[in-house]
């Protein structure tokens, strides 16, 4: 591989005549670290299908306390998947901006996917408040705990997202396009596009399936 | 950009892309399949037209798709020879995710069956925290 090798989107690299059976030594970083990476996602996921396990076996353990259809409000979740869904959409278009060593707009899409992100996490917040309020906070049932600790988990998640982007921000502006800034980038995009995979199987398993009549 | 440029046409969704035109024009199939297909969840889940039973699987179906279709144009996951490790780790992470879930809960669904429960102990809904 040379130096001069297209940064990569996703979690895909440049076309290369390696078939990754490795009969030419190590691959570059720029294979490695997101393959690494995605090995890192799909434990978090692994992670996660453990909280909807025990969501799926808790659901009905409610202890007299509310019940989902009581909890959930539908406009709210579209809404919040909504804006997660064009914030990682705006991510993917940072990262071709990225691609191209423009930073003004990698810096604006970066901004953008941040805010989206952000939107959708005040609006989970407000759930939250709005739930404890009414005395539905995760010490009143099995079913409410295994909730918060799911969702809260995911919410947990795009703190974190946030955080990385702001930092990300920072970084491209103070560095420039260096190889490894960029594949920090594709790794966050990586990241980011996996919490919108993991939001997609809460708000059908949660909140659609939940709420069914 | 004419629709007879081959790299608007020969290239997967997930393979490297060298023009703008086609990168971007994937993320944007990528959204409207994904809106597509939320809207299409939201109103599978709130019509009485559709046989009730059936929903919560139909949900389930629309879900899985609407993953696939993040992993091919936001993740770029491809069947091309370069991608193999990532499909084979996919692969196994799909796997262990299935286990996980579907073994849980068919455990604790027929863990109750299995102990004699007493009819207190049925009845999921007073069950303490």
């Amino acid at each position: 591989m040379s130096a001069t090798e297209a940064p990569a989107v996703g979690l895909t690299h440049g076309a290369s005549e390696d078939t990754g059976l490795g009969n030419r030594g190590p691959q570059s970083k720029s294979i490695v670290v997101p393959y690494g990476f995605w090995l890192f996602v799909l434990s978090d996921m692994v992670l996660f299908s453990a909280l909807f396990a025990s969501y799926a076996s808790l659901v009905h353990a409610t202890d007299g306390g509310p019940v989902t259809n009581q909890l959930f409000d539908r406009t709210k979740v579209a809404i919040e998947t909504l804006a997660l869904l064009v914030s990682s959409f705006i991510c993917g278009l940072a990262i071709i901006a990225a691609k191209r060593k423009n930073l003004l707009w990698t810096e604006i899409w970066l901004f953008f996917t941040g805010l989206f992100g952000f939107v959708f996490l005040v609006i989970e917040l407000t759930e939250f408040v709005g739930m404890v309020r009414i005395g539905a906070g995760p010490q009143r049932s099995a079913f409410l705990s295994s909730f918060f600790t799911l969702v809260g988990c995911h919410g947990a998640h795009v703190t974190a997202g946030l955080l990385w982007i702001g930092t990300m921000m920072a970084q491209v502006w103070a560095k420039g396009f260096e190889p490894h800034i960029v594949r920090r980038l594709l790794c966050l995009s990586i990241f980011w596009h996996a919490l919108d995979i993991i939001w997609v199987a809460i708000f059908t398993i949660v909140y659609l399936i939940g709420t069914l009549p | 950009m004419s629709d007879r440029d081959p790299e608007l046409t020969n290239v997967a969704p997930g393979e490297p892309h060298d023009s703008l035109m086609s990168e971007t024009i994937s993320y944007v199939v990528g959204l409207g399949l994904a809106l597509l297909l939320t809207g299409v969840s939201f109103w599978v889940a709130s019509t009485s037209a559709l046989w009730g039973p059936g929903v919560a699987v139909g949900l389930v179906v629309l879900a899985i798709a609407q993953m696939g279709v993040h992993l091919v144009f936001f993740l770029h996951i491809t069947s091309g020879p370069d991608n193999t490790n990532n499909v084979l780790a996919l692969a196994f992470g799909v796997l262990i995710v299935f286990v996980v879930m579907i073994g849980t809960i068919w455990i604790m669904a027929h863990l109750a069956a299995n102990m004699g429960p007493t009819p207190e102990m049925t009845n999921l809904t007073m069950q303490r925290g």
